[in-house]
């Protein structure tokens, strides 16, 4: 990370707001979210189940349901082609433009279940070379080489083999490899990843995290990685995403979210997590449920759970603080007059012991 | 510890074999010579891949298959060996499952109250409709939900308000031994936090025993006792939780541990996780013996492999 150079930026989501119409009534699921997207570079989001991540990015791909309501913001992506630089606001686009222009070519997404992602009745190699031939102007038999170079860059033992199985004839990891080599095969600019290892167990999960940096590393591809696994986080991201009931509540590089944390709903998710080190009698759960979003929400969402709430939480929306260049917090708490509330000791303690061990050991960490 | 030792084990099993025939010419060894025993009051983690045999121990020993070899011992009685209606009443009062999905493990269609009570009624464990009901409330708020929730539908619930369903389904049997298998594997963190605290809670106040089968390894370390490592239905090696985190001595285990992403972001992203390759280590699960390191820590090995993984 050189943070001196000008960085380029790739995506810009800027103050997206979507809602779903629902038999009840309008689900507000994202309220105002912003983030960018650095050429080479990670962000993960991550957040409760039904803070919004998914509707996030499936945005990003024109991936929209029937009841769907985009509100209001822009989505800018910026591409060169031609040696020509050129921004497009996807939000603008309908979804079969989307598809037609920019999926597979430019952004492609690896999803949560390999078997969603893949056709069972189509060969492997018909699915990896079908883009190639669409997006590429390939002919059969280059795309069909190329395929089974694809698929031994992604760690598939046997690849003219794999190209004429189909995807019950694999394990859930080789799948998983599959949908990768599928997703990098047109050379796309932008890699979304939604729980792409969740299914999987941790030895498969981290090789496709290794194969995942590799191939980021030598494209220099971009990528957003969705996962509940602040492990999974640590180990890809440059920057991270805290996400709240449709919000992003802080975000910053990942020493920031992690060492520096601001926003209380941070802290709890931090805490909650063990790592191998944690011997405490209790993991700390954050108290209460996720607010319903079908309500109108006054004040700052997370207030109802926050034993750190000032009263203008519950009254109104906190801004967005700036507290370094690239770390933002929106929470009452960073206002100058806020009273001074410092992070939980047992956090302090562990980011005391991670900060600690990394000095002493550089390298390897794990024990 | 030693008081503990003298206790009689609240499960033992003796070499289970569970195999599944395929179609008549190829047989799934999924488990083969399974031995293992759990203390009572304490939990035994079950960790290994996907398809290395995990659920189906727990499946065996609950009955839901037939074991094609081995004995199984609950409370020093056998469960094993041919079905009465007896065994399986005491199978089923002793011990539960909690299943990994919560979704699909509830019956949509019935309400909280019945689908908690489905144990109560098949073994008629009440007298009348009142103190069933009582029954189930006290379980509901044991597990932190209340009894207006006890009238609503699964669907209702977020997922882990599902997983306090499940185990409330389990616990009111008062069972001794509950196998959980994968039950927070699908949960956020948070509420897998509150999950994992009822569990120990639970353990505390009634001495309940566990079977812990996950696949986060931070987490099966925080909750276990003791951990069997098992990879293509073969227990490679076993022991405190001490012995299998801080001294792993077969590969497998080693590469098992140094998969799992240690969250933070100062030293992971450039950490190399351990490949193991049961082929190219020229390793036959079948010509390992036992060798027991310490009274409680097993490795699997032939003796050339158990000097040079100790080398
Ligand atoms: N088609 C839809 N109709 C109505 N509500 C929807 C629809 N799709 C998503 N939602 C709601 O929008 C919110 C955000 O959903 P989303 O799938 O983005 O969550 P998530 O953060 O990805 O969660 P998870 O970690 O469980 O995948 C949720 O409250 C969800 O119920
Ligand atoms: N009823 C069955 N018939 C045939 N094969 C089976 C059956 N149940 C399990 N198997 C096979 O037995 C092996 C062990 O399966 P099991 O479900 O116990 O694995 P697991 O360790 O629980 O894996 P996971 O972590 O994916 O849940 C697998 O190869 C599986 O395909
Ligand atoms: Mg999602
Ligand atoms: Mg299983």
């Amino acid at each position: 990370m050189e943070d001196l150079k000008e960085k380029e930026v790739v995506l810009d989501v800027k103050n997206v707001s979507i809602s779903f119409k629902t038999n009840v009534g309008m689900l507000n699921a994202i309220r105002g979210v912003n983030f960018t997207l650095h050429k080479g570079e990670t962000v993960a989001i991550v957040g409760e189940s039904g803070s919004g991540k998914s509707v996030t990015v499936k945005a990003v791909m024109g991936i929209k349901s029937s009841n769907e309501k985009i509100n209001s913001g822009e989505i800018l992506y910026t591409y060169e082609e031609n040696g020509e630089k050129t921004t497009v606001d996807l939000l603008s686009f309908s979804r079969k433009d989307i598809q037609e222009k920019y999926n597979g070519k430019h952004i492609a997404m690896v999803f949560q279940d390999p078997m969603t992602a893949l056709n069972p009745l189509l060969t492997i190699g018909y699915q990896l070379t079908e883009g190639m031939m669409k997006h590429l102007k390939m002919d059969k038999k280059a795309a069909w080489a190329r395929g089974e170079e694809l698929l031994a860059e992604v760690g598939i033992p046997n690849p003219q083999l794999t190209m004429k199985s189909y995807p019950h004839q694999l394990s859930g990891g080789m799948r998983q490899r599959v949908v990768i080599a599928i997703a990098i095969s047109c050379n796309p600019d932008i890699l979304i990843c939604d729980e792409p290892t969740t299914a999987l167990d941790v030895t498969i999960q981290a090789k496709i995290l290794e194969l995942i940096q590799d191939m980021q590393k030598k494209r220099n591809i971009s990528v957003i990685y969705i996962t509940h696994d602040l492990g999974v986080v640590a180990k890809v991201a440059d920057y991270v995403a805290v996400m709240y009931a449709g919000k992003i509540v802080e975000r910053g590089t990942a020493y920031e979210v992690y060492f520096e944390p601001r926003h209380p709903y941070t802290w709890g998710l931090l805490l909650a997590m063990p790592d191998l080190n944690t011997t405490e009698e209790r993991l700390y759960a954050i108290p209460g449920t996720p607010p319903n979003l079908l309500k109108k929400i006054v004040g700052d969402a997370f207030a109802p759970r926050n034993a750190f709430a000032l009263n203008i939480d519950f009254e109104e929306e906190p801004p967005v603080f700036q507290v370094s260049e690239s770390h933002e917090v929106s929470s009452w708490l960073e206002h100058p007059n806020a009273p001074r509330v410092e992070m939980p000791d047992a956090l302090k303690r562990r980011i005391a012991r991670m900060t600690g061990a990394a000095n002493q050991k550089g390298g390897a960490a794990n024990e | 510890m030693s008081e503990k030792e003298r206790n009689l084990p609240l499960l033992e099993v003796r070499g289970l074999k569970q195999y599944f025939e395929i179609d008549g010419k190829h047989t799934v060894k999924a488990v083969d010579d399974v031995s293992f025993t759990v203390e009572k009051g304490t939990t035994f983690g079950l960790v290994g891949e996907s398809g290395s045999g995990k659920s189906t121990i727990g499946r065996s020993i609950i009955r839901l298959y037939n074991p094609t070899a081995g004995e199984i011992f609950l409370d020093g009685k056998e469960v094993s060996g041919r079905m009465t209606a007896d065994k399986k009443r005491y199978l089923t009062t002793k011990m539960q499952m909690i299943f990994q999905d919560p979704m699909t493990s509830l019956n949509p269609r019935k309400k909280v109250i019945d689908i908690v009570a489905e144990g109560l009624d098949a073994n008629h464990l009440y007298k009348t409709k009142k103190e069933r009901e009582e029954m189930v409330y006290d379980m509901l708020e044991r597990v932190g939900l209340n009894h207006e929730q006890a009238n609503r539908y699964p669907h209702m619930f977020s997922g882990g308000q599902r997983q306090r369903i499940g185990i409330a389904r389990a616990m009111i049997m008062k069972p001794e031994l509950i196998i959980a298998d994968e039950c927070i594997s699908a949960l956020d963190v948070s509420i897998q936090a509150q999950v994992v605290n009822i569990m120990k809670d639970l353990q505390k106040e009634e001495g309940l025993t566990y079977v812990f089968i996950a696949h986060d390894l931070a987490m099966v370390k925080y909750i276990s006792d003791y951990i069997g490592v098992i990879h293509l239905g073969h227990f490679v090696e076993m022991g405190k939780k001490e012995e299998i985190f801080n001294h792993p001595v077969h590969p497998y285990t080693r590469s098992l541990l140094s998969a799992i992403p240690d969250p933070n972001p100062l030293t992971e992203p450039t950490r190399k996780s351990a490949t193991y390759d049961k082929n190219a280590e020229g390793v036959d699960y079948t010509k390992g013996k036992k060798n027991f390191l310490t009274e409680t820590h097993m490795v699997l090995a032939t003796e050339e492999e158990l000097a040079r993984w100790n080398a």
